[in-house]
């Protein structure tokens, strides 16, 4: 009956102690590389060297253009669309490009209209991409409703 | 005797909880952990944009740019200059026309730090559109707010 007893006992006590010690090891191993991901998406931009293709003679319009200006720091002063004066107000920038378009129906493919960008070479990257975001299209709800696919920059400003 | 006996079943405790605690946790990483992190760069923090949304299928044959605040290139692990650039990007296109594509195939990813300035990434669009390379991508983050 003694030794009844005693097996009985240590067989419905497993020992959890490797296990857990595992377990643990891979809990943090996981815990140490996670790292919560960012999502990502791209503006594309086709832009072949000048001069060597046919994509330059756009027989319908001129591209528009944008200049962006900034201060010392980097900082916007001033966006000019067409030569029309806009400020810094991206919402401004959109609407003029609205109205220039004529239409607010996007335009697929190569024909859509094109914009050229022309930046002072200090200005912060973080307000040239406000400024495609701005001519590139509006969220409408979830939707999103493009205006100009078509970009390019000008020549860098030294 | 009994009572002896007794003392043992409390010190054991009971682990079932802990352990299913501990594999959820685990599951949990698992399934959130993300082995595609060569794309990132620490040095580059991304501008955001609410009209980018990730791509269904990812671009074909990337040559991805990280371009940091100073202006400094980074190319599958090795800084750049602007002047330099050019040698890396021969490297790149090596090994696409080995697999047998074109240079027009090649999609070059530019990643910029959002406080770097935008002549710095024209520089970079320049010294590619030399190499031929004609398929830019800027790489923005998305922002839901």
């Amino acid at each position: 009956m003694k030794i009844r007893n005693r097996g009985d006992a240590e067989k419905s006590g497993l020992n959890m102690t490797s296990m857990i010690d595992v377990v643990f090891l891979l809990l943090i191993f996981f815990v140490m590389t996670f790292k919560i991901v960012e999502l990502e998406g791209d503006f594309s931009v086709r832009m072949p060297l000048a001069g060597s293709d046919s994509m330059t003679m756009d027989p319908t319009d001129l591209p528009l253009k944008l200049r962006l200006q900034a201060d010392e720091n980097g900082k916007l002063t001033t966006m000019s669309l067409n030569e029309i004066n806009l400020g810094t107000d991206f919402d401004q920038l959109r609407a003029n490009v609205v109205e220039l378009i004529g239409t607010t129906a996007p335009v697929e493919g190569e024909d859509g209209p094109e914009i050229e960008i022309d930046t002072d070479y200090n200005l912060r990257y973080e307000y040239v991409i406000r400024s495609i975001t701005a001519v590139s299209g509006y969220k409408q709800g979830k939707e999103v409703v493009k205006l100009i696919e078509k970009i390019k920059f000008a020549k860098p400003r030294r | 005797m009994k009572v002896k006996s007794k003392k043992v079943d409390l010190a054991e405790g009971d682990l079932t909880p802990m352990i299913d605690m501990v594999f959820q946790l685990i599951a949990f990483f698992m399934v959130l952990i993300n082995f595609a992190q060569t794309e990132s760069n620490d040095r580059v923090k991304l501008p955001s944009s609410q009209l980018v949304k990730p791509p269904e299928v990812p671009l074909e044959f990337p040559i991805i740019l990280h371009v940091a605040q100073d202006g400094e290139i980074i190319l599958g692990g090795d800084d750049y200059t602007a002047e330099t650039l050019r040698v890396g990007l021969q490297k790149e296109l090596a090994v696409i026309k080995a697999e047998g594509k074109t240079v027009e195939d090649a999609n070059v990813v530019i990643r910029a730090h959002k406080d770097t300035s935008a002549g710095d990434v024209q520089e970079v669009i320049r010294v590619a559109q030399e190499q031929q390379l004609e398929n830019f991508a800027l790489r923005v983050k998305e922002d839901n707010s």
